[in-house]
């Protein structure tokens, strides 16, 4: 089937995640024709919010750390719903609201609004814009047989659970990181320095970097410089006694890579975390109301205000190059849509290898593309209890936080050995959350849902996921039961996502969440790869924004923000 | 006695080499070509050369006489070190158009094509001639190797790439007498082959594909069979061409009359970015002189938006010409000047044509020289006298390659001396 319209895009978007959703909203603010095509029934990506049992909703992407201050104005997230005041770092009662603002029931009306063919006006949103409120979460390392430690605020303003000296020890670490996490914050925010030819702007931004690192002073710049490829256990053990607080470092700084706290470089994770931030506070971290899916909601309605139109159950088949321009797309029916810009918020590997193919594109840089190691070693827990779960030692407030099961950094560690080899951690470490006490609409009434990132789950299991996902989950629901005794007798129902599910469900290769391995090699300049790590990439007329491209994953909507501004740059 | 003791001998584990036989292959430092006994015979001067880790003839009796054999005789040149790829599988033409140079959908079947293939950056990673075999297999033959390169290029296509380097024997037979010599042979309808075009014939229990092509610039032909038939083949012949003055040669005579065609040799007249050490060495099609092999409307291929930037950008830096210069001594590796004095370039490879009665020379020169500038260029040689050099500073003109044509090369039907 050939579309004969003369063409009425100027952007095609594919891939309607968040970071497609801020590049479209970006670009239709500049007055630019967007189409977002989206495979999935619904927009959202993995932060999506979707029922896992009869009643019961999660979004796999479960805490907002990162969503980027410059996303959040340039798409007026506030105004469509996003409210960042009343943040305290105390728990607050949720505001009104919620029920009805998750992605997926904003997103059934425009869906069916498009499949009625009137692709040009967004529906109006029913209920309107709501108040998403968002307050910090804290951090909670669990403790099987003690008092957990509590990190408040943003990331450990205060620490309650450990011995006074090591509450002094961890605030001045913590300042030091936060020092450090400081300098790299600008890098992995803009676009990465093009070294080859850097414009003035460019250029002077670095030239910031530079000197921001020159006012740490001379001994403070030295233990930057030392500490900026060293792995996270030895930085823990130089500063901290408690093996719960260094548990939880070790599980933060490794959460969603392939490497365990003592693997050289694990330290950048934690520098990764520590370069967002929420409301102003770096580090800090939210459960919202109406889960991710209210954030969602705020972005595409931003995207739809901004006249942005949307597609959805549109499977790209093919990026159409002629003259080694990017042409338009086809769609898995063999539809064809054209513009002059096509933006791809998917997957790198996904975008070059299978929809522009490689006849149109050099084998050194397919290499390159090949080459991205993008395994997954995490998977997504979400449990249907019949009842609020409760953790042993740990008091109400507590439980609105994010519990970290990781006892200590060589329990980690040992975690993350078996994953080497293709096994999974027979005693995973993991963070849970409960979303639904902060948002009840997302469980029946009375009940609870649990959510929970778990490690080390290599995606390429050696004995299969077939196979090894009733392992794994028994291996999982046995560490749950030593923290909150009795959770097995409250589970109604229990979805596992692998690596291998994640893949399948969110189009993620490898189920890895970053689209690519977050490592030292694979940053910056190197990230997706030389040669399409500025958005814009070897075929004209075609960019990246997603999480494959630089900084990385998260919701933070960076990609799709720097992605959209070098497009206006480029005129694309 | 101490409960440490050490155990017999024959409790001991077996130490077993870890070697895999082709991690020793450092063992054998030269390999021998299929025809090595046959070259061992004929070898009078122990004058070898390694090529691509083959020990192969410089030359075997007499040089001089080896270079005569190629214009005046039929000359027999073991080419089986020639690095050979096989190509093949339903996407193997649109493989190869993505990889090389040349549009491979105009390269019919039976046909031979010379070609080039770039990378990203559009630099040269090697010249080489390419076998439609048949509709959908194909044979690379070329300096270097490039298997992983080849293996990196097909993801994405159907297509098996496999090396047959030393599972291919294969030999040129050059000079005005070759056809002749073919037909005395019995090759039956060799003479039907026009110049490029390649065909199967029979020999002992298998067959030899025979191809009108050659590195000499004058009639020739190259002969591929699998390694088992290449001593019957040469002795059939060598038989053959008894009467017709066939000679075995070796490199030094093929390397004169390849510059006398002027042809190039990869990593002789210009350096392959895999190979090139110095970030200024690399080379565009356009500074070779294969800019004609760039088809810009054939789609994609390796290099292409590099090469169109590079030449909408002005950057080709140099450029390949051919020198003819006064004088008759060979400007081997002499240093071009612009007015005697701006230093321009060097010279790759240089001698005293025979043929051409002139002294010529291929040359690498920075642009604007050679391209605009073509006027005044000179050459300095260094001739060393007897423990002294002769400094010559002689006129150099930029002149068309080849530098010898010879009708005999192309003519259909080939020409029987």
């Amino acid at each position: 089937m050939m579309s004969f319209d003369a063409p009425k895009w100027d952007v095609l978007v594919i891939g309607g995640g968040h970071n497609g959703l801020v590049a479209a909203a970006t670009l239709a603010k500049s007055g630019r024709k967007v189409l977002v095509l989206e495979a999935a029934g619904e927009v959202g990506g993995a932060a999506r919010t979707e029922e896992f049992a009869p009643g019961f909703r999660v979004s796999t992407a479960h805490l907002l750390n990162r969503l980027h201050p410059e996303v959040v104005k340039t798409l007026e997230l506030e105004r469509h719903g996003l409210v960042f005041s009343g943040i305290t770092s105390t728990p607050a009662p949720s505001p009104q609201g919620g029920g009805e603002s998750g992605v997926g029931s904003v997103h059934r009306e425009t869906s069916t609004a498009l499949a009625e063919a009137a692709p040009t006006s967004p529906s109006p949103l029913s209920g309107g814009a709501r108040g998403v409120g968002i307050r910090f979460a804290p951090s909670v390392a669990l403790s099987r047989d003690g008092e957990p430690l509590t990190l408040h605020g943003g990331y450990g303003e205060s620490l309650s659970g450990a011995s006074a000296s090591e509450q002094a020890a961890w605030q001045e670490l913590r300042a030091q990181l936060l020092r450090y996490a400081g300098i790299l914050k600008p890098l992995l925010a803009r676009r990465p320095p093009d070294l080859g030819n850097m414009s003035l702007m460019e250029s002077s931004a670095f030239a910031v970097t530079g000197l921001s690192l020159r006012r740490l002073g001379k001994e403070d710049m030295r233990d930057f410089l030392r500490m900026l490829l060293m792995n996270v256990s030895d930085v823990a053990d130089e500063h901290l006694e408690d093996d719960r607080l260094k548990g939880l470092l070790a599980f933060d700084a490794t959460l969603g890579s392939h490497l365990g706290p003592r693997s050289p470089t694990s330290l950048l994770g934690l520098y990764f975390r520590l370069a967002g931030e929420i409301g102003g506070q770096a580090g800090a971290q939210a459960l919202p109301v109406g889960g991710m899916g209210a954030v969602m909601a705020s972005v595409l309605r931003a995207a739809q205000a901004a006249g942005v139109t949307i597609r959805t159950d549109a499977s790209v088949a093919k990026i159409l190059v002629e003259k080694d321009r990017a042409a338009g797309v086809a769609l898995d029916g063999g539809e064809e849509i054209r513009a002059r810009t096509i933006v791809s918020a998917i997957n790198p590997q996904n975008t070059f290898l299978d929809l522009v193919g490689t006849r149109e594109i050099d084998t050194g840089f397919v290499r390159r593309i090949k080459n991205i190691r993008m395994k997954g070693d995490a998977a997504k827990l979400h449990l249907a209890l019949d009842r609020p779960l409760e953790f042993s030692g740990l008091e109400a407030a507590g439980h609105r936080g994010r519990l970290v099961i990781a006892p200590s950094s060589d329990h980690v560690e040992r975690a993350f050995n078996p994953a080497k080899y293709g096994e999974f951690s027979p005693e995973p470490v993991m963070e849970i959350t409960l979303p639904s006490l902060s948002d009840p609409t997302l469980a029946p009434d009375g009940a609870c849902v649990l959510s929970a990132v778990v490690q080390y789950a290599p995606y390429a299991l050696k004995e299969g996921w077939e196979a090894g996902r009733k392992r794994f989950l028994a291996a999982i629901m046995a560490q749950l039961e030593l923290y909150a005794p009795g959770v097995g007798r409250l589970v109604r129902h229990a979805e596992l996502l692998t690596p291998a599910d994640l893949e399948a469900r969110y189009r993620m290769p490898g189920g890895h969440w970053h689209h690519g391995e977050l490592q030292a090699d694979q940053m910056l300049m190197s990230r997706p790869a030389f040669g399409a790590a500025g958005y814009d990439t070897p075929v004209a007329g075609l960019f990246l924004c997603g999480a494959g491209s630089h900084p990385g994953g998260g919701v933070s909507g960076v990609p799709g923000l720097n992605a959209a501004r070098r497009i206006l740059e480029m005129r694309g | 006695m101490s409960k440490t003791a050490v155990k017999p001998i024959a409790e001991q584990p077996t130490v077993r080499p870890l070697h895999s036989p082709a991690q020793l292959h450092f063992r054998t430092l030269r390999l021998d070509t299929p025809f090595q006994p046959r070259i061992d015979t004929l070898m009078k001067t122990n004058d070898w050369y390694d090529w691509g880790g083959y020990r192969a003839p410089a030359s075997l009796w007499d040089e001089e006489l080896e270079y005569f054999a190629i214009r005046s005789q039929a000359a027999l040149f073991d080419i089986s070190p020639m690095t050979k790829y096989r190509i093949e599988g339903p996407d193997a033409e649109t493989f190869l158009n993505r990889l090389t140079l040349r549009d491979v959908t105009r390269l019919k079947s039976g046909r031979v094509h010379y070609t080039a293939w770039c990378d990203d950056a559009g630099h040269v990673l090697d010249d080489g001639t390419l076998f439609r075999l048949a509709e959908t297999r194909f044979r690379l033959c070329c300096q270097e190797r490039h298997l992983p390169w080849l293996l990196d290029s097909a993801i994405g296509f159907d297509v098996t790439v496999s090396e047959e380097t030393e599972a291919v024997a294969a030999l040129a037979l050059q000079g005005p007498t070759s056809f002749a010599i073919l037909r005395e042979a019995g090759f039956e309808g060799v003479e039907r082959l026009k110049v490029f075009d390649l065909a199967d014939f029979p020999h002992g229990d298998g067959s030899v594909t025979i191809s009108r092509t050659g590195f000499t610039g004058d009639l020739g032909y190259e002969l591929f069979m699998p390694v088992e038939l290449a001593l019957s083949l040469w002795d059939r012949l060598m038989e053959a061409g008894q009467s017709r003055g066939i000679r075995a040669i070796g490199y030094t005579a093929l390397n004169r009359a390849r510059l006398e065609a002027g042809l190039i040799v990869a990593n002789a007249d210009f350096v392959t970015a895999e190979h090139a050490i110095r970030a200024d060495r690399v080379r565009m099609p356009d500074e070779i002189g294969l800019g004609f092999m760039v088809d810009l409307e054939k789609g994609y291929f390796n290099g292409r938006r590099a090469i169109v930037e590079a030449r909408a950008k002005g950057r080709l830096q140099h450029v390949l010409v051919g020198l003819e210069i006064e004088g008759n001594i060979p400007a081997e590796h002499a240093i071009v000047y612009h007015r005697k004095r701006k230093e321009v370039g060097l010279v790759s490879a240089a001698i005293w044509s025979p043929m051409a009665k002139r002294n010529i020379a291929l040359a690498s020169l920075v642009r604007p020289y050679g391209d605009t500038i073509s006027d005044d260029l000179w050459v300095e040689i260094y001739a060393m006298r007897e423990l002294k050099y002769e400094r010559l500073m002689k006129r150099a003109k930029v002149v068309a390659r080849p530098f010898v044509k010879l009708d005999r090369r192309t003519a259909s039907p080939p020409p029987e001396f």
